[in-house]
């Protein structure tokens, strides 16, 4: 009796543990894979139309082509960086996704977001250094590759 | 050319599909590939993607089509580092090609860098 007791508990174990791994797995939230297209889609798109909005803002008060898209950067990114600095971006990032990621505004938030949380660590090596914690990959690849993309176009010249 | 109501109206929604596209594309890969795909990869990858795409001349045509929904993501950033490398090399030589990139995203690059600061420096990290 008392051996097979003593039996019984691992196999009871082992049970509790299969009927606690489908419970968990039942539970847990399985990758949500269409809100989350559907949420970078809306959330992404709108930042856009708001860029093509303030693009024609800008171009309505006499600036070129050129200089109306880097002004509508500039306001898309002062925009990212005081949402991120009142917690409101990180908020809107948990329905968009990659929506909040892929537009300029998402290279922003890489900047204010990881600043604003190494504060404490002083501004030099705290906010200064921290800043450029994912920024500093997106330049370094981003100017390399458009280096050699300049210099491919120098030797077809 | 004439730039009417339904003018005005589709541009915002080619905006709006476009942009929204390719915010699904950086979904998909985060979502449906094996490897660990962080938002700093999406970051780097569409960047240097952009770059690639604008060299190889394909960028340009959809920047025409879809406007802000083909420069606000961060392959457009790539695009216009890219423009600026090759129009550089190819007015001012070898100079052009490493000034060009930085000339043309100077500003964004900038904002970005100053208004980053500026609100680390007023605002608090949250859930302290």
């Amino acid at each position: 009796m008392l051996l097979k007791g003593k039996k019984a508990i691992p196999s009871d174990r082992k049970q509790q543990e299969s009927e606690y791994r489908e419970m968990v797995n039942r539970i847990k939230p399985k990758p949500p894979l269409l809100r989350n297209i559907l949420g970078a889609f809306v959330i992404g798109g709108a930042i856009c139309t708001l860029g093509q909005a303030l693009i024609n803002f800008y171009l309505s008060f006499g600036l070129d082509k050129t200089g109306a898209g880097a002004a509508a950067s500039a306001t898309l990114i002062f925009l990212a960086a005081l949402l991120t600095g009142l917690g409101i971006y990180d908020s809107i990032a948990k329905y968009a996704g990659a929506g909040t990621i892929v537009p300029i505004t998402g290279f922003a938030n890489s900047i204010v977001a990881p600043a604003l949380e190494y504060r404490r660590e002083g501004m030099v090596f705290g906010v200064g250094q921290k800043m450029f914690t994912l920024a500093g990959p997106v330049l370094i690849f981003g100017f390399v590759t458009a280096w050699i993309a300049g210099l491919i176009a120098y030797i077809l010249k | 050319m004439l730039t009417t109501r339904e003018d005005k109206i589709m541009e915002y929604f080619k905006a709006f599909v476009i942009g929204g596209g390719i915010c699904v594309i950086g979904q998909l890969l985060m979502d449906l590939t094996s490897y660990k795909i962080t938002p700093a990869h999406i970051l780097v990858g569409f960047v240097t993607g952009g770059v690639f795409l604008s060299a190889a001349g394909i960028y340009q045509p959809l920047v025409d089509f879809a406007g802000a929904g083909a420069t606000v993501p961060l392959t457009g950033f790539g695009h216009l580092l890219a423009q600026g490398a090759i129009k550089g090399a190819q007015e001012k030589g070898l100079l052009g090609a490493f000034g060009g990139g930085l000339e043309a995203s100077a500003a964004g690059i900038s904002a970005a860098v100053i208004f980053g600061y500026l609100m680390a420096v007023v605002f608090t990290p949250k859930g302290d």
